[in-house]
C-alpha cells in the first residue's frame, strides 16, 4: 500500500533469544480497522505494544503519515500524546477514580485545557458513549461493558488518530462481544479514528475489519481483506482458521 | 567465587545506580506535573495524617517503658534524678527517628509498594504512559515530597510523645520529681541534637520511600512470581529493605554527626 497511514516495517523484538517479532511489515490505512490475528503468545499484543511505545522494539521503522515516529519524550515507557490511544484487554481504569476522572485524566495531566472545557468534553464524550448516568459511579460499581465503554471513552478522549484495542472483547460472552464490536464499529464512523485491533474471536471481528494481518512466526504472513481470506492457499493460515471454527465452509459477513 | 563475587557486586552498582535514577526521576517528574500542590496535599495525607495515631501510640508506649527500665537502671546509682536527661536524648537522637521510619514503612510503605504492584499488574501504569503522563513522577514523585515533609513532622511529635510517657512513667508512677524530671529534659537537650535527629529523618523518608515506590513500580521485573504473589513479594521486600537501610543509614549517619 503506497499512501498507507501506518506504516511498520522491519519490525523486531527479541526477549532473549526468543523472537517474538522477526521482521514486521505491515501497512494501515486511514481511517481503517485492521485487525491482526494469530495464535496466542505470538506476539500481537508485544507489535501493538511497540506501537504504542510502551516496548522499545531492537530494530525496524514506524510511520505515521510518512513520519517516523519519535521515541517518546517518557523514554523507554513513555506516551504517544494524541497520536495514539490504547485501549487495554482489562480495560486499566483507576479504581479509586470515578467514571469521569478517568475518562478526563489524560486532558487533566496532559492536555493545558481550562477546567471547564475538560468537564464539557467529558460530559460531552459520556453522553456520546450513554455513560453520562454512571459518571460519578466506580469502575467497581460498573458492568463489564461499561468498563469497556469508559475505557473507550477514556482512548478517545484526546481525540486520537489511531486507536490501538488489546483483546477488547476478552471475558465477554456472545452477546457482549458483539456490542463491543459494534461499539467499536459505530464510534470509528462517528469519530473518524483508525482502528488497530487484536482479537481471537473469528469470524465475529471479521464483521467490523477492513483489513485482517494473520501474525505467525514474528511475521505477518496474510494480509487482505476478510474476503481474501476465502481464497488464501497458505495451508497454516488455513489450518489456524479451521481450528478457529473460520474454515472454507463458513460464509464470510459480506457474502451473506 | 570470584566470578560470583564479580557478578554480585556489579549487580549491586547496578540495582543502586537504577534505584538512584528512579528517585531522581521521580523528584524532577513531579516537578513538571500539573496540579502538582492538590497530589502532594493527598500524599501528605497518606504518609501524614494516616500514620499519625501510630506513630503516637508507638512513642506513648516507647516512652512509658524507657521511662520504666531506665529509672530501675539509674536508681542502682543514685542518678534517678538523670531520667529526665536519658529519655529525651536517647529518643531525640535515635530512637524517634529510626521507630518512626520503621513504623511508617510498615503503614504507608508497604501500601504504596502494594498499590503500585498492583497497578502494575494491572496495567494502570502502562496506560498512564500510553496519555503521556509520566507513571513516576505522577505516582512515586508526590509521595518522597511528602515523606520529605511528613517525616521530620512526625519525629518531632513522636519524640514529644516519648518523653512526656517517660514522665508518667518516672514522675506519675516512681515518683522521681517532676520539676527535675522536666529540668533535666530542658537542660540537656541542644539544638544540635534536635537537627540531628532532622537530618535523620529526612533521609530516612527519602529512602524509605523511594525503596518502597521502586520495589512496587518494578514489580514485573523485579518479584520472582507473576500476579499476586508477586505484589506480595513486592511489598514484603519493599519493608524489610527499607527497614534495614533505615538502621544502616542510621549507624552511618550517627558516625558523621559524634
Amino acid at each position: 500500500m503506497a499512501d498507507a497511514f501506518l506504516k511498520i516495517r522491519n519490525l523486531k523484538k527479541y526477549f532473549g533469544s526468543n523472537k517474538v517479532l522477526d521482521g514486521v511489515d505491515l501497512d494501515v490505512a486511514r481511517g481503517s480497522v485492521t485487525t491482526i490475528i494469530g495464535k496466542s503468545g505470538i506476539g500481537k499484543s508485544v507489535l501493538l505494544k511497540c506501537i504504542a511505545d510502551l516496548l522499545a522494539p531492537d530494530c525496524g521503522l514506524i510511520e505515521l503519515e510518512g513520519q517516523a515516529i519519535a521515541r517518546s519524550r517518557l523514554g523507554n515507557s513513555g506516551g504517544q500524546g494524541v497520536s495514539f490511544s490504547y485501549m487495554f484487554q482489562n480495560n486499566a481504569l483507576f479504581d479509586s477514580l470515578t467514571t469521569a476522572e478517568n475518562v478526563a485524566l489524560p486532558l487533566v495531566e496532559d492536555s493545558g485545557l481550562k477546567r471547564v472545557e475538560i468537564q464539557q468534553r467529558v460530559a460531552a464524550m459520556l453522553q456520546q458513549l450513554e455513560l453520562d448516568a454512571s459518571a460519578q459511579r466506580y469502575p467497581g460499581e460498573l458492568s463489564g461493558g461499561m468498563k469497556k465503554r469508559v475505557a473507550l471513552a477514556r482512548a478517545l478522549i484526546t481525540q486520537p488518530q489511531v486507536v490501538l484495542f488489546d483483546e477488547p472483547t476478552t471475558g465477554l460472552d456472545p452477546e457482549r462481544k458483539f456490542s463491543v464490536f459494534e461499539m467499536i464499529a459505530d464510534y470509528r464512523a462517528r469519530f473518524g479514528f483508525t482502528a488497530l485491533l487484536v482479537s481471537h474471536d473469528i469470524p465475529e471481528v471479521f464483521e467490523i475489519s477492513d483489513h485482517v494481518a494473520w501474525l505467525d512466526a514474528g511475521k505477518i504472513r496474510f494480509w487482505g481483506s476478510p474476503a481474501a481470506l476465502q481464497v488464501e492457499a497458505e495451508p497454516m493460515l488455513a489450518g489456524f482458521l479451521s481450528k478457529a471454527d473460520y474454515g472454507r465452509k463458513n460464509k464470510l459477513p459480506d457474502e451473506e | 567465587m570470584i566470578r560470583t563475587l564479580g557478578k554480585t557486586a556489579l549487580s549491586v552498582v547496578s540495582e543502586l545506580g537504577e534505584f538512584s535514577i528512579f528517585m531522581l526521576a521521580a523528584l524532577s517528574g513531579f516537578c513538571v506535573q500539573r496540579h502538582r500542590i492538590a497530589k502532594l496535599v493527598l500524599a501528605i495525607h497518606e504518609i501524614g495524617v494516616r500514620c499519625l495515631p501510630i506513630v503516637l501510640t508507638v512513642g506513648l508506649f516507647t516512652g512509658l517503658v524507657m521511662g520504666l527500665q531506665l529509672y530501675y537502671t539509674l536508681v542502682k546509682f543514685g542518678a534517678e534524678s538523670a531520667l529526665g536527661t536519658a529519655v529525651a536524648l536517647s529518643l531525640i537522637r535515635e530512637l524517634g527517628p529510626v521507630l518512626t521510619a520503621l513504623m511508617i514503612v510498615g503503614q504507608a510503605g508497604s501500601a504504596l509498594a502494594s498499590e503500585l504492584g498492583i497497578q502494575r499488574n494491572d496495567e494502570q501504569i502502562d496506560a498512564l504512559c500510553t496519555m503521556g503522563i509520566d507513571p513516576v513522577g505522577y505516582l512515586v514523585g508526590p509521595r518522597i515530597l511528602a515523606a520529605l515533609l511528613c517525616f521530620p513532622i512526625l519525629t518531632a511529635l513522636f519524640d514529644l510523645i516519648g518523653i512526656f510517657g517517660g514522665y508518667l512513667t518516672g514522675s506519675v508512677l516512681l515518683n522521681v520529681d517532676s520539676g527535675v524530671y522536666w529540668y533535666r529534659v530542658f537542660e540537656s537537650v541542644s539544638w544540635a541534637d534536635v537537627s540531628g535527629g532532622f537530618v535523620k529523618s529526612l533521609f530516612f523518608g527519602l529512602l524509605t520511600v523511594s525503596v518502597c515506590g521502586y520495589r512496587g513500580f518494578n514489580t514485573h521485573r523485579k518479584a520472582s512470581f507473576p500476579g499476586v504473589r508477586g505484589v506480595s513479594e513486592s511489598a514484603t521486600r519493599a519493608v524489610v529493605w527499607s527497614s534495614v537501610g533505615v538502621l544502616a543509614c542510621d549507624y552511618l549517619i550517627t558516625s558523621f554527626l559524634l
